[in-house]
């Protein structure tokens, strides 16, 4: 093996090594599962109860002052599914003579994916209610929002000149300087405050409170109604959790709920990327090896070559 | 720096031949349709949609174009990390190739972001700044696209410091002399944010976790994109160099280039043996024998392809035979690429993406000016490493 090579492959070993280390920092450091905030809300969607009548759809469009979601009459309201005009749907599921309603909006995630997305928190997850929310200030409509949501939630007005993202904040606009109350059992804001869908189900297939005391609810109906539901809370821990939780009396996966592990979505990417630029050592580590080989190789060149140059 | 007898010398010629007008109408085309996106939104002339929320413009014109902007990184590597000084003609028209990459990538991004307009608060507002793999990637580009106008700028001011005005002389020489003496700082910084942000593309698509099939989904991502482009940096190299030695009737590089293509052929075997050993490792084998499999199949298939050509030494030195060779490596990276960005990529059952005509006359436009800016840029500056062949090692 000629010196030249020889040199080469040490210098290509020293730089490999040096980038092995920088890699190999974040296997050390897994980033911690994402707590549920301590006054998370959320809402609990239970299918036994909901009738399929929509008025949560129609509560959602004008409470989000929304842009009417018309069917192919062109005259009714009538989405078929979330859009960039329709934050709230209910679908139905049917096999036969087993039949179900789905309500569809965003999870608010404990771990969003679409948070993680955002380059300059345009979704921002709130510390204390740990809603997810939207503002369009900062949003440059990249749409790596929709690519990270595991639910396909988030929207976006892609027939608009002057888009926006479109979902689902839990009207955190109506809370204005309301408190949270003791209301038929669960803490929330008072009528006219919390969630339209929530207030205008007349079953009350979905309410909304304190995330805790739903996950309470809904763990006691399932222990009151043996064999009626599918054993599970689903939102629990599925995606690393969500503020949105469902009792059904179908399999999940029938309502387009998929069987999601315990980790949040963002978890691979985040530990690599936190990882890797943490307090920006190793980009910065790096630049030195690099600069620090080229240099050494400034003067002399092997090969008959002609060193750093241009 | 070669403030001594430049390698690098200006083809000459018109510019405005029959076939540069096509470019250019092709390009005009392109620019029609991206008016008419910015007045009417991304519905109007886009397939884009609410499953498939990126398209051909992200996965071909971002993330491929940057890959094909990697001759410039790859390149670099071998001769100034890796001290090859023989491979030192190569340089400028891969810095070229790379310049125009990215920067036209810049323009595609532009085209794509629903709120353009919002961009500039990206590098200002920092304390805002999340650790979004897509920041990273954002930035480390923006970044690299003016340092890459750097490590190109002598060529320019070698031009400028033969001109008539004396103004533009002694800029173009303190502009040589700026470079030379921080030539290794700025070169350093060309290599350190490729390898930074074409990692941080494949880290990106990790954030979609469950919606990527579970074939690509895997932490080394990050790590097989970095890989992928330096197959697709090497690829571009030989192909340009042979495209500038048809289309200006050149000498060909044959030589260093069969050299380049026995390096080009060992990082794609690896590429696809630790592609393969990871597949097998994840316990994904079996997903192997579905329609996702034939699509890996196909990625790796045409790098293999492209080895096996390159296996021979009778191959390596026949210049036909390193341009087939190249294109094989340079599609199967593509492909790769498109399988993580768009193939791999399930939002559900219902959605489809196929891209629109309007959607595709952007891409070709955007290329076609590719074309069209390297061609005038090497009859006017010296890039291309001037006739003959400079002494091999």
């Amino acid at each position: 093996m000629n010196p030249g090579r020889r040199r080469a492959l040490r210098v290509l070993a020293g730089t490999a090594s040096a980038t092995a280390t920088v890699a190999a920092a974040p296997a050390h450091a897994a980033r911690a599962p994402k707590q549920v905030p301590p006054e998370a809300m959320g809402m609990l969607y239970d299918t036994t109860k909901c009738i399929g009548c929509k008025a949560c759809v129609t509560a959602c469009s004008v409470a989000n002052d929304l842009e009417p979601d018309r069917g192919p009459d062109g005259l009714h309201l009538m989405p078929l599914d979330l859009s960039g005009k329709t934050k709230n749907v209910i679908k139905l599921y049917r096999e036969g003579d087993k039949v179900s309603f789905m309500k569809s909006q965003c999870m608010h995630c404990v771990d969003p994916a679409c948070a993680s997305a955002c380059m300059l928190h345009s979704l921002q997850k709130d510390e204390t209610t740990g809603i997810v929310s939207y503002d369009p200030t900062y949003c440059v409509g990249c749409r790596y929002c929709q690519m990270a949501c595991p639910f396909n939630v988030a929207k976006f007005e892609f027939d608009e000149a002057v888009p926006r993202i479109v979902k689902c904040e839990l009207c955190r606009h109506r809370v204005g300087d309301a408190k949270l109350a003791d209301d038929g059992g669960f803490s929330r804001y008072t009528r006219g405050h919390g969630p339209a869908c929530c207030e205008v189900c007349p079953r009350g297939a979905v309410v909304y409170g304190k995330r805790s005391e739903l996950l309470a609810e809904a763990k006691r109906r399932l222990a009151a109604n043996p064999g009626a539901y599918v054993p599970k809370v689903y939102g629990e821990t599925e995606a690393g959790g969500t503020q949105v939780l469902y009792l059904s009396h179908v399999p999940f996966e029938k309502l387009g709920l998929p069987d999601y592990g315990p980790q949040g979505v963002p978890h691979t990417a985040y530990t690599i990327q936190e990882g890797l630029y943490k307090g920006f050592a190793a980009p910065v580590a790096l630049y030195a090896v690099l600069g620090a080989v080229l240099w050494r190789n400034r003067k002399k060149g092997p090969d008959g070559g002609e060193g750093v140059q241009s | 720096m070669s403030t001594h007898a430049s390698v690098h010398r200006e083809v000459g010629g018109p510019i405005l031949t029959p076939s540069y007008r096509v470019l250019l109408a092709i390009a005009a085309l392109g620019g029609v349709m991206m008016l008419w996106r910015f007045a009417a939104g991304l519905a109007a002339v886009s397939n884009l949609n609410d499953g498939y929320p990126w398209g051909i413009w992200i996965a071909f014109d971002v993330v491929t174009g940057t890959a094909l902007g990697c001759g410039g990184y790859a390149v670099a590597l071998l001769v100034y990390i890796l001290n090859k000084g023989e491979y030192h003609p190569l340089v400028r028209p891969a810095i070229l190739t790379s310049l125009l990459g990215y920067g036209l990538a810049v323009l595609a991004v532009t085209v794509d972001l629903g709120r353009f307009w919002e961009l500039w608060k990206v590098p200002v507002f920092f304390w805002r700044w999340s650790h979004s793999p897509q920041l990273e990637v954002a930035l480390c580009v923006a970044t690299y696209v003016l340092v890459l106008l750097i490590e190109l700028s002598p060529a320019f001011f070698e031009k400028w410091r033969k001109s008539p005005d004396t103004g533009l002389r002694s800029f173009a020489e303190k502009g040589l002399a700026f470079v030379k003496r921080f030539f290794v700082w700025i070169l350093a910084l060309g290599i350190l944010l490729p390898t930074m942000h074409q990692s941080s593309l494949g880290t990106m698509m990790l954030l979609t976790g469950p919606k990527l099939h579970p074939l690509w989904f895997t932490p080394w991502l990050p790590f097989l994109f970095l890989v992928n482009c330096v197959v697709m940096g090497y690829g571009v190299v030989v192909l340009e160099s042979h495209a500038a030695a048809s289309a200006f009737g050149r000498r060909r590089e044959t030589v260093m280039l069969g050299r380049l293509s026995k390096v080009a052929m060992g990082v794609a075997l690896f590429f696809v043996a630790f592609r393969l050993a990871d597949i097998v490792l994840r316990g994904q084998a079996a997903a192997l024998f579905s329609w996702f499999g034939v699509a890996v199949l196909v990625e790796l298939g045409l790098l293999v392809a492209g080895a096996l050509v390159l296996m021979s030494q009778a191959n390596r030195r026949s210049p036909s035979q390193q341009a087939l060779a190249a294109l094989l490596l340079v599609v199967g990276g593509t492909v790769y690429r498109f399988n993580v960005y768009l193939v791999g990529f399930r939002p559900g059952e219902h959605w489809s993406y196929f891209p629109a005509v309007p959607e595709l006359l952007i891409t070709f436009g955007i290329v076609a000016l590719e074309i069209a800016l390297y061609v005038a840029a090497v009859k006017t500056f010296p890039i291309l490493a001037g006739e003959p062949e400079p002494a091999r090692a």
